[in-house]
Parts: C-alpha cells; sequence; structure tokens
C-alpha cells in the first residue's frame, strides 16, 4: 500500500539558489514535524505541497494522486490544507466567517442556489454555520465567533487559523510554525488539541516547528533539514543524538562538545 | 415612539413643503433628509419599510407632478444607485480596483440602441426598430452581453491586482468609448460621434407617462440589484469574494479558485450596468458616446466609496448624495453665484461682476465636488455607510443564522 502522502525527489531553484535538492518525503498518520535551522528549506517545502511553487523537479502524490500542477485550492479540495507561518487570516471578516471561507471546497451549491435561495440553500448554510461553530468550539473560540479576526490576540488568531484550515475537511494538514509567538503553556494547550484533533478526525499532521521542546514532545517522527536537504529522519530521540543535526544546530566545533554547551 | 411620530412628521411635513414650494431645490433636499432620517432612526422595521415605501412608490411620484425635473432627479438617482450596486461588488466586495466600469453600461446601452432604432437598418437592411415590446426582452440581453463582455474582460487580467488592474480596466473603459467613436466606419455601428437616436421607448401598462414609468421602472431593477446583492453577500460566493479581498493567497489556499470567483465578480458586477444602460438608452432616446467617459466611472467609483466599500446601503446613499450635488446642490450653488454676479454684489470691496470669464461660477462645480471628496476622505475615510460585519447569534441550539442585529 501506498502512503497517503508521498513527495519524491523535490527540487526547487530560484534562480541559482537551490531551495530544495532531491528530498523524499512520505507520511501516513499521526504527526510529523519538519525541523532545521532559518533557511533550510521548510516553508518552501510546504509551499511545493501546496502547491504555491511548482517543483523544479520530483513528484508529489496524496492518496495516489498527483499533486504537482494542481492549484492550491484543488489541492485543498483534495483534502490537503495549511495554516501559514506569518499569520492570514482575513482580517476583516469574523472568525466564524473565516472558517466559513475554509468550508468553500465543501459547499455544494451553486451561483443559482444562492440567487434563489431554494429550501436546500438553507439547509446547507445552516450545516456550514453549525459545523463552523463546532470547529470554533473545538480550538477554543466558540465565545469570539463574531470577532473581527483583526481584533483578535495573536494566539487567538493562530487558533483560528487552525479551525479555518479544518473547515476545508482536510485529511493532511500541515502548519507552518503554529506556536510561533505562543508561550510555553499555549504550546502545551496547542499540542494537545493537535493530539486530539489526530485522535478523534484520524488526520495527519505536518508541523514546521522552532520550539524544540514542543517538537520531541508531540511528534511521532521528525524530519531535519539543513541547506534545502534532508539529513536525518526518524523517532525524535534518535533525531536529537544525531551528529548531523547537533553540527547543523550548533555548528561544527561543538559538535564533539556537550549538544548544550554555548558556542 | 417619539422616533416614530419624528419621522412620520419629517417626511410629510417635507412632502408638504415640496407641494407648497415645487421650485425650491433646500425644500426637495428636506424630503431627501427625511428619507435618510426615516432611514437612519431606531423605529420599528416595520414603520420604517412603509414610510420608505409610500415615500418611493407614492410620494415621489406626486411630487413628479408638482415638479417633473425632481422625478427625473429621482430617475437619475436610481440608474447611479444601480451602477454603484454593481460596482460595489467588484470594488467592494471582491476587491477588484475597476476603473472602467461605466464601458459596460455603455454596452447595455448600444445593445438596445441600435436594434431599437432605425439605425439597425444601416446595418442589417430592413425591419428596424423592433417593435417597443422588445424593450423588455432586451433588459434581459443587455445583461447577458455585459456579463459576456465583464468575463472578457476579466480573462486577461486574472493575474493583476490593485493599481495594474486599475489601470488596465482604465483603459478598458476608454477602449470601448473609442470604439463607440469610431465604430460608424467601416460597418456603420454606433453611427459614431453623432450618436443614435431616436431610441424606441417601451410600451407602459395602464397609459403611464413616461417619466413615471421610467421612475417605477428604475425603482423595480434597483429593488431587485438590491436583492441579489444581498442575497449574494450572504451565501458563500460572498464570503469567497470577501476573503479573496482580505488575502487572495490565503483564500485561495483555503479552496477559493480564483479565477472563477474573479470573472464571476466581474460578470455579476457589469450585468447590473448592462441592464440600467438598456433603460438609459431607451429613457434618453439619445446616446452618443458622451456619455460614457471616463469620468462617469470615476462619478460611480465616487459613489461607492462615499457611501462606504462593500456596504449596500453605503452604494444607494452615495449615489443619492453625488448625482444630488451634480445635478441639483452644484448647479444651484453656480446658479447661485451668476446671480450674486449679475446684481453687481462686492466681496471685500471687489465687484463680483468684474470677475474674469476664467472664474465663472459654473467652473467651480467640479472644484467644489473635488474638496467635498476630499474632506470626506480626510474626516470619514470608511464613508457614508461603512459596511458593518453582520453579528450573528450563534446559540446553542441548531437555529444558527437567524438574528441579524446591524
Amino acid at each position: 500500500m501506498t502512503a497517503l502522502f508521498d513527495a519524491h525527489g523535490i527540487t526547487k531553484c530560484f534562480g541559482g539558489l537551490v531551495a530544495i535538492n532531491r528530498v523524499d518525503y512520505a507520511l501516513d498518520r499521526g504527526i510529523s514535524s519538519i525541523i532545521g535551522p532559518n533557511g533550510a528549506g521548510k516553508t518552501t517545502l510546504f509551499n511545493v505541497f501546496t502547491g504555491l511553487y511548482e517543483p523544479d523537479a520530483g513528484e508529489v502524490t496524496f492518496r495516489g494522486r498527483s499533486l504537482v500542477g494542481l492549484r492550491p485550492d484543488q489541492i485543498t479540495a483534495l483534502g490537503v490544507c495549511r495554516t501559514f507561518q506569518n499569520i492570514r487570516l482575513f482580517a476583516n471578516m469574523t472568525a466564524i466567517e473565516n472558517v466559513l471561507v475554509g468550508m468553500h471546497a465543501r459547499v455544494r451549491l451553486g451561483l443559482w442556489d444562492a440567487l434563489t435561495h431554494p429550501p436546500r440553500f438553507h439547509t446547507v448554510e445552516r450545516g456550514l454555520w453549525q459545523r463552523g461553530s463546532e470547529l470554533l468550539e473545538r480550538v477554543g473560540l466558540r465565545d469570539k465567533a463574531n470577532e473581527i479576526a483583526r481584533n483578535l490576540p495573536y494566539g487567538d488568531q493562530r487558533r483560528l487559523e487552525l479551525a479555518r484550515a479544518l473547515g476545508s475537511e482536510p485529511a493532511l494538514l500541515l502548519l507552518d510554525e503554529p506556536t510561533a509567538g505562543m508561550t510555553q503553556g499555549e504550546a502545551g494547550h496547542l499540542m494537545g488539541l493537535l493530539r486530539r484533533l489526530v485522535a478523534d478526525l484520524g488526520l495527519a499532521i505536518l508541523l514546521i516547528e522552532h520550539n524544540m521542546r514542543v517538537v520531541m514532545e508531540v511528534s511521532d517522527r521528525v524530519t531535519v533539514l539543513d541547506h534545502g536537504e534532508k539529513i536525518a529522519e526518524g523517532l525524535p530521540r534518535e533525531v536529537q543524538g544525531d551528529a548531523r543535526v547537533i553540527e547543523a544546530y550548533l555548528g561544527r566545533s561543538s559538535a564533539s562538545r556537550s549538544p548544550r554547551a554555548p558556542s | 415612539m417619539i422616533r416614530a411620530v419624528a419621522a412620520v412628521a419629517a417626511v410629510a411635513l417635507s412632502v408638504t413643503l415640496v407641494d407648497l414650494f415645487p421650485r425650491s431645490i433646500l425644500v426637495f433636499l428636506a424630503f431627501q433628509l427625511s428619507l435618510l432620517y426615516v432611514y437612519v432612526t431606531r423605529i420599528p422595521a416595520w414603520l420604517r419599510t412603509g414610510l420608505l415605501g409610500v415615500a418611493l412608490l407614492v410620494l415621489m411620484p406626486l411630487i413628479g407632478f408638482r415638479n417633473g425635473y425632481y422625478l427625473e432627479v429621482a430617475t437619475q438617482v436610481g440608474i447611479f444607485a444601480a451602477l454603484a450596486l454593481g460596482l460595489n461588488i467588484v470594488v467592494g466586495l471582491a476587491g477588484l480596483l475597476d476603473l472602467g466600469y461605466v464601458a459596460f453600461f455603455a454596452v447595455g446601452a448600444y445593445s438596445w440602441a441600435i436594434v431599437g432604432s432605425p439605425h439597425a437598418n444601416l446595418i442589417f437592411g430592413g425591419g428596424f426598430p423592433l417593435a417597443p415590446g422588445w424593450f423588455y426582452v432586451f433588459l434581459f440581453v443587455g445583461l447577458a452581453v455585459a456579463a459576456i463582455t465583464g468575463v472578457l474582460l476579466g480573462l486577461p487580467v486574472m493575474r493583476l491586482r490593485g493599481d495594474y488592474l486599475a489601470i488596465v480596466t482604465l483603459g478598458f473603459g476608454e477602449v470601448i468609448r473609442v470604439l463607440a467613436n469610431n465604430l460608424d466606419k467601416p460597418i456603420n455601428l454606433t453611427n459614431g460621434p453623432k450618436g443614435i437616436t431616436p431610441i424606441g421607448r417601451p410600451p407602459l401598462p395602464f397609459g403611464i407617462p413616461y417619466s413615471e414609468g421610467f421612475y417605477f421602472l428604475v425603482l423595480l431593477i434597483v429593488a431587485v440589484v438590491i436583492l441579489v446583492n444581498r442575497r449574494l453577500e450572504d451565501s458563500h460566493i460572498g464570503r469567497a469574494w470577501e476573503a479573496m479581498r482580505e488575502d487572495e493567497l490565503a483564500a485561495q489556499a483555503m479552496g477559493v479558485p480564483l479565477v472563477r470567483a474573479k470573472l464571476l465578480a466581474f460578470a455579476c458586477g457589469a450585468s447590473f450596468a448592462g441592464v440600467m444602460g438598456v433603460v438609459f438608452s431607451a429613457k434618453q432616446i439619445f446616446i452618443n458616446p458622451e456619455s460614457f467617459t471616463f469620468l462617469e466611472s470615476i462619478g460611480v467609483l465616487a459613489m461607492v466609496i462615499l457611501g462606504g466599500m462593500g456596504s449596500i446601503p453605503g452604494a444607494v446613499v452615495g449615489a443619492t448624495v453625488v448625482t444630488v450635488l451634480n445635478l441639483q446642490v452644484l448647479k444651484g450653488f453656480s446658479l447661485w453665484l451668476n446671480e450674486l454676479k449679475n446684481a453687481g454684489v462686492t466681496v471685500l470691496g471687489y465687484s463680483l461682476a468684474d470677475l474674469p470669464t476664467q472664474l465663472e461660477p459654473a467652473k467651480y462645480e467640479r472644484m467644489v465636488f473635488g474638496i467635498i471628496l476630499v474632506l470626506m476622505m480626510i474626516f470619514r475615510p470608511q464613508g457614508i455607510f461603512p459596511a458593518r460585519r453582520r453579528q450573528r447569534e450563534l446559540a446553542h441550539t441548531d437555529k444558527v443564522p437567524t438574528a441579524v442585529v446591524p
């Protein structure tokens, strides 16, 4: 059986810079993480996965279907959705409206339905609002449904982005630094939430994360990127001990010393 | 309670005043302000609807009997309200800055003008003008033609945003005007700058006079346009448009097909203008490219911005304010200045009669309009009636999107 999500030989260049160099990546279920120093190509890889960039070489398949050359909205409709590193909410819309937009790919209504308001329209619309408030409930924003997204505190905005992505009923959720700017406590809560999502909805999650404690705690599997190449992959504690990983993070000379030592 | 009485009194009083002084612009403005007051004040919804309904359906036509020009102003307001509502979809909701919007109006106008006048005989030989009844069919033809034109404009500009889109649409508007100006050869399609006349008028039931007939027709179309606008806004389509306006990339990543959503916005906005173009050409009997200049596009855009981007009442009020300013207030202002000048009034020891012709009061009209726009943008950049996010009741029960509290 092939993996749920499978990418191999991904290469992406910007001019002379090779941002991603022949990276293979596959995942099936649970929470996986991609870590790596700044500029390692993590977000570029996400952008290739979600159709924002077309890879120069390589193949991405999801449930056996190729994603290369599809538009981002088509990829979302197939069941791969993402959040952004720098929050990109629809700032002047309310929280619940943001989630409703996330459901766009699942709305089976046309222009004519919107104009004539057949009974079906009301049923579908009511269902959307119902599910939207459920999703807000899930991320703990139920009582802020009518708040304008721009007015929400930072942590809430991150969670709203998560709810919005969940609106598209993804089978694979890509989260780009979901805990950035959060306190350790908030990050812990969010990870608990992700765990529950995996358990309840059976979705696969792929994280880009800088918060090492979070990554090591929550991930089933960790992949390390450096200079656009995959340098290590495995269980969190395997990766932690990997010499190349320590070198990538702390530099060559410190590799021989304790990984915690200041360099 | 006291507000309800005040609202009724305001409308009744202003109508009486119009009846007493049918020539006074100020009194007619008072009537319009009373309607605005009825709209914004806190009174029961049935009273508000009733008052506005009576005012628009009964009082306004009656005023038209006292002074026909007022009905003409009201009809113009209606035409521009529909245009502003159409542009509001494109600019206000979908965030696509369109500076050539009047092109769609022109397309609609010419589609009826050509076949509704003897002009088409030059192209097709004979058999024209079409029977007046065809006018009603052409309301839909104009809609369709304008919508198709909207899609055709939309396709090449799909990748453009913001300023770039504005420049291209501006060019498109000019292209349509220049085409209208020059398509008198090789085939005489538009009769060039001389324009087309006489354009057929629709048959009206019950022997209603044309001025009243067009007023009611425009009112009906505006009502339909408002309904369509509201329904689109409150559907997944409207939400997708707004998401696109807020963040195109994120909207696409959330599953909004950008190309389709944009083309739909262009087509919807254009179709309203197309319908009104058909009405406009029949109402005016005569059209030429001068009616579809860049200034008209800017005028409609000014209505949308002045009223409040993305807001339906805003678009209607913006259209009213700009049209009334242009047709009445500024005209009245320059007439007044002229009177002062002719009477030889002196200001600070300088006789106004000595003003050089370059400083003709009539030339201030545009300047005053510009100053008003600038002042609005400084002191109320969000517009007269800014779009408000609807606050929805999200009860624990399953009745979700019900109460709409402004």
